[in-house]
């Protein structure tokens, strides 16, 4: 602790330059740690996928319907425990940036398939009981300010160009870390009683297994039940389908890997000039403290410690700052609902910057102790 | 007692034998310091006068452990530096050893107070002895007012001055100084100087300096000679 004064006032003695070079790496965390947080808004769905659901498409698209009737021939499958359906709405509320996804659903199954998604009892009842009822995600209430007993109105797009009007009877709220908390529901009964087309079909089935371990056999069942009709399925587990959803954006692991590889090497690049400027200008200087006494090693402690300064501070600044802009919530109007900088996040984001403050500060802090006194007090 | 010709007894302080010093540049070979002597008891004051390139920085490094010799032998307090590790010599160097050089060498993000400080990080002392260690020091030399300055705040003798406090604040065996008056005008030398005796004839402090100033020679109690390698006893300031 007695030496920290002296690593402070050698790292502060070029103000602008430190700054500037803290500036770097909380701009290079800022970056890192958004990027980090839309790779986790794209696999949202992959991380909180159910290993025990199955998801049933039509084979030609996901947005072309399968027959309301698969149902029952479903759960005759051994190893289905239930099957609930949903089909996709995509009105829009007020404006198209509004963005949030509506689904008709099955009220019957739809608590038993998504257990995770809880809404309180006696507005689940209300629901039920409600044709035009409606059921929203706390984030999406939140939003838009709505409560209980609002009246919602949403223009159809794919059904008609009229505005449908619901009644909001409940709000559900995730469970667990991560649950989407957007979604909007009606009764698909509401639904099919108004659409002028596609009557009797849904957009796609969730299977819920008895164990995750029949999986395979379920799925291989489902598609082999439905090969060679007018409808062929596709079926595969939650997670494979959330991710196969989250590639059709592109790679984005490889993208945010390629981006995050550039920045940090950068930064290794501006650091490592920094400190070895830094070390070349007091040469002089160093060789008085090893004349003084202290020790080669101290020496290069006490550079790699000004390096490693800097790394934190820009950390801190910069995972500070892409904190404080996730807590804002989703920036895109509803695309990412999962915007959210973990704690996780965080911490390996400081691994990082401590790894690469160290990776710069080694050379210069090297050479720095290799230093000859004799010599480096030749050249003052 | 200053000796030159290794007739020094077991009272010497410091006790050099057959120094020789070689460096080679250019694949020339240049012998710098041959076959030297040296004898210094305690309290001493010693100036080493010279031409330049004569080996008076090389000896004084040699003496204060930041370098090697290519033979012989060098004793200090009964301790003999020539064969130590790296890691000892720094040790010893902390325990033993206080520098004055010609261009103060300060570090100029740290104040006076901090400046001096510096060689008791390296003790065990808690804070508070450190602060009034360094506070007495800085007393001695005539800087109390000035401890918070930093070395652009104060002139090129106060900062000499600083530099003398960090060297004698861990209270060493002996100064070493280099040229400590060829940056200063005459009357912050004569300063410097009168400070230096003062170190020697209170506190008993054993001082080598190098100088090319007869003047600054006067105030040593032995003047030593060096030409081509060679120390001479007794030479009169001035006479080279």
């Amino acid at each position: 602790m007695k030496f920290l004064p002296l690593i402070f006032a050698n790292l502060f003695r070029k103000k602008l330059r430190t700054t500037l070079t803290i500036g770097s790496f909380a701009v290079a965390l800022f970056l890192f740690g958004l990027l980090v947080v839309v790779r986790g808004a794209f696999n949202q769905g992959v991380d909180i996928a159910g290993a025990d659901r199955l998801i049933v498409i039509n084979k030609v698209s996901l947005i072309m319907p399968l027959p309301f009737s698969y149902r029952d021939r479903f759960l005759r499958i051994p190893g289905v425990k239930n099957v609930t359906y949903d089909t996709w709405f995509g009105g829009i509320y007020q404006e198209v940036s509004n963005f949030f996804p509506q689904f008709a659903i099955d009220p019957e199954n739809q608590p038993l398939v998504f257990p995770e998604l809880a809404v309180p009892a006696d507005q689940w009842k209300t629901f039920v009981a409600d044709r035009t009822g409606a059921i929203a995600g706390a984030g999406t209430a939140k939003r838009f300010g709505w409560k209980v007993g609002d009246r919602i109105p949403i223009k159809s797009t794919i059904f008609g160009n009229d505005t449908w009007e619901f009644n909001l009877d409940g709000i559900y709220k995730g469970t667990h870390e991560g649950d989407d908390e957007t979604q909007f529901w009606f009764h698909d009964k509401f639904l099919d009683e108004r659409r002028t087309f596609s009557k009797g079909t849904v957009g796609w089935y969730t299977v819920k297994l008895d164990s995750p371990d029949s999986a395979i056999a379920v799925a291989k069942a489902v598609d082999s039940m439905t090969a060679n009709s007018p409808d062929e399925t596709k079926t595969e587990t939650e997670k494979a389908f959330a991710l196969g959803f989250a590639k059709q954006m592109g790679n984005i692991e490889l993208l945010i890997l390629a981006i995050g590889s550039v920045v940090f090497f950068t930064l290794l690049l501006v650091t490592g000039n920094t400190m070895a400027i830094s070390v070349r200008e007091r040469i002089g200087e160093l060789a008085t403290l090893k004349a003084v006494g202290f020790a080669d090693r101290f020496v290069l402690l006490m550079i790699l410690g000004e390096s490693l300064l800097i790394a934190i501070f820009g950390a801190v600044i910069g995972l500070g700052l892409c904190k404080l802009f996730t807590l804002r919530g989703d920036p895109t109007g509803g695309f990412l609902p999962y915007f959210h900088l973990s704690g996780a996040t965080v911490l390996f984001g400081f691994v990082v910057a401590i790894l690469v403050g160290l990776l710069a500060g080694i050379l210069p802090a090297s050479s720095a102790m290799r230093l000859r006194v004799v010599d480096a007090l030749r050249r003052v | 007692m200053v000796k030159v010709d290794g007739s020094g007894g077991a009272n010497s302080l410091i006790q050099a034998r057959d120094l020789d010093k070689t460096f080679t540049r250019g694949g020339e070979v240049i012998d710098v310091l041959q076959g030297l002597n040296l004898d210094v008891a305690p309290g001493e004051f010693v100036a080493f006068m010279g031409p330049s390139g004569s080996g008076k920085s090389t000896l004084l490094n040699l003496l204060g452990g930041l370098d090697v010799p290519t033979r012989g032998s060098i004793t200090v307090a009964g301790d003999e530096i020539t064969h130590m590790s790296g890691g000892r010599l720094t040790d010893w160097r902390a325990r033993h050893v206080g520098f004055i050089f010609q261009m103060y060498n300060l570090i100029p993000v740290l104040t006076a107070f901090q400046n001096v400080e510096l060689p008791l990080l390296l003790t065990k002392l808690s804070k508070a002895e450190r602060r009034s260690h360094v506070e007495a020091t800085l007393a001695i030399v005539g800087l109390a007012d000035r401890m918070r300055h930093y070395p652009r705040q104060l002139s090129g003798g106060q900062e000499q001055r600083v530099a003398i406090a960090r060297a004698i604040v861990a209270d060493p065996t002996f100064l070493l100084c280099d040229e400590p008056t060829g940056d200063l005008d005459r009357k912050s030398a004569d300063e410097i100087l009168d400070l230096l005796t003062r170190l020697s004839v209170e506190y008993n402090k054993t001082i080598l300096m190098v100088t090319h100033d007869p003047a600054a020679a006067e105030h040593a109690k032995a003047v030593l000679h060096l030409n081509k390698g060679v120390l001479v006893e007794g030479m009169a300031p001035g006479a080279h």
